[in-house]
């Protein structure tokens, strides 16, 4: 007698299976005292401005774990194509993976059409992917970008929504750089009004939010050329010390020593420098 | 991709969480960070701590000092629930007041601290969410430091830090003051300049990776000339 397996057909999208059993993990660990790592956000203050010839991104840099600053500085105004920016705010992962997926089928689209992508375009892809996932892809999004009809400025939320606005803002810090938005922004900007706005909007986020702070990154698209400014403004220098904290060698203990020698032969040599700020 | 019909059977998209009915309820706290340093030296004592008052994402003040100056020898830094923490200040103080005219003398840092612990376990079952560090000289004259938990158990330490960032300025200080994890140095006991560049140098690194700790560094210092306060600013960010 032989026993009977159901066949179940692969499912798309996310499993759920573990859910469950993740909520009752949750709730054995927080009986005693424990919490479950949680996903790295970004906290973030972003925004983007639409002003004569172009549009304007910004975004602050820091990476927040908790309440614990991971990365202070991160960057998040991704690519897309040569005449489209993007900045995320949410989950840093999700934000990440999600632009880059949609930065590689635009230029696939674009090697088809054999046209400049349009900004339209990319929104249109963001958006079908997030409303796909239900949410759980945590990417809110401030897409902006310049082609053959002129500069464009969306917001994306996780869920799918978009919203086609000439000035938005997202993330934790939101709110203090809409409120300087809301007070100083005039339609039809010149390129240093609309920088100086965005970037005292990002320093509203900066200052008011604990979710964002360090330096400001700015991105100017315009027909003719694309200005990554990367920091635009150190906001925030790290404090001097005026002691000195060097070790002299031999304060670490050493138990034991073994030495294996490596019979190797240097062939390249790439240096890659930490940002030991 | 319909997954939240396959565990949800009203359909609904927010009902996967299985541990059971939740109650919300309103909860008597808040957290509203900060962090406090506490170092004993030979004939001194130093209270540190952040000005930063702070809730949720939001900041309530920039200037919010969390050292209580009590007598001329003790200074308090309380960080955790503000609300807690002034009322435990008040009520420190009137206490203060009521052993001064009921005994004819102010009490010592020691004594203070045993009465603290006190105060914190009367309140054992709906306790005062306030993390305590005082600072003072004893009757010596010697440094004291005493650490306290919320529920008042307490021990004298040479070095202390408590509040949000206390876990990553507590092994700077192992290491710093107390030389933990190092071999063949010289244990010079601290002086009071170096302890101070010190106390500044540390706050400067919480500042940078913990969020509810910035805006200024409110130091006392307190030697047998009295207590001396300083301020020097830290990140805003």
């Amino acid at each position: 007698m032989a026993t009977l397996t159901v066949n179940r057909p692969p499912q798309g999208g996310f499993s759920f299976e573990n859910c469950r059993r993740n909520a009752l993990i949750e709730g054995e660990a927080n009986k005693v005292g424990c919490s479950l790592p949680s996903a790295r956000k970004t906290g973030t203050t972003i925004c983007g401005i639409v002003f004569k010839g172009g549009v304007v991104l910004g975004a602050d840099t820091r990476a927040t774990e908790g309440m614990v600053v991971a990365d202070k500085n991160c960057s998040k105004i991704h690519y897309i194509s040569p005449n489209i920016y993007c900045c995320g705010a949410g989950t840093a992962a999700d934000t990440e993976m999600t632009t880059q997926l949609i930065s590689s089928n635009l230029e696939l689209h674009a090697l088809s059409t054999g046209r400049l992508p349009r900004v339209a375009t990319a929104n249109r892809m963001l958006k079908q992917m997030l409303f796909r996932y239900q949410g759980y892809i945590g990417a809110a999004l401030v897409l902006g970008g310049i082609d053959c009809n002129g500069p464009h400025l969306y917001s994306i939320y996780p869920h799918g929504s978009t919203d086609k606005l000439p000035y938005v803002t997202m993330g934790s810090g939101s709110l203090a750089a809409m409120a300087v938005f809301e007070d100083r922004y005039k339609p039809d900007m010149e390129e240093e009004e609309a920088k100086q706005l965005v970037r005292d909007a990002i320093a509203a986020g900066i200052f008011n939010d604990l979710g964002s702070g360090s330096n400001i990154d700015l991105c100017v698209i315009s027909k003719s050329k694309v200005d990554y400014l990367r920091p635009h403004d150190e906001a925030n220098k790290k404090g001097v010390r005026t002691g000195d904290y060097k070790y002299k060698r031999g304060t670490t203990g050493v138990l034991t020593k073994v030495v294996a020698p490596l019979d190797l032969e240097v062939v390249e040599e790439t240096i890659q420098t930490m940002d030991t700020s | 991709m319909l997954s939240s019909l396959s565990f949800g059977n009203t359909g609904k998209m927010k009902e996967y969480h299985y541990t059971g009915p939740v109650e919300h309820r309103f909860s008597p706290y808040a957290f509203n960070g900060g962090t406090v340093l506490a170092v004993a030296g030979e004939d001194f004592a130093i209270v540190a701590s952040d000005t930063r008052l702070s809730e949720g994402y939001s900041i309530h003040s920039r200037d919010s000092p969390k050292c209580y100056k009590l007598t001329d020898t003790t200074v308090i830094g309380c960080s955790g629930f503000h609300g807690d923490c002034l009322t435990l200040t008040k009520i420190i103080d009137a206490r203060l007041k009521m052993y001064k005219h009921s005994n004819n003398k102010m009490m010592t840092c020691g004594a203070i601290a045993a009465m603290l612990s006190t105060i914190l376990y009367g309140r054992r079952f709906f306790p005062y969410y306030v993390y305590n560090i005082i600072g003072g000289l004893d009757e010596e004259g010697k440094g004291a430091v005493y650490s306290f938990d919320p529920v008042g158990s307490y021990q004298r330490d040479t070095y202390k830090a408590g509040g949000s960032a206390s876990a990553m300025l507590q092994p700077l200080l192992d290491n710093q003051i107390g030389f933990k994890n190092m071999e063949g140095v010289q244990h010079i006991p601290l002086t009071k300049e170096k302890a101070v560049q010190l106390v500044k140098d540390v706050f400067i690194s919480a500042a940078e990776r913990d969020v509810y700790t910035g805006d200024a560094l409110r130091i006392c210092v307190i030697t047998k000339e009295g207590v001396d306060e300083q301020t020097i600013p830290l990140r805003k960010d």
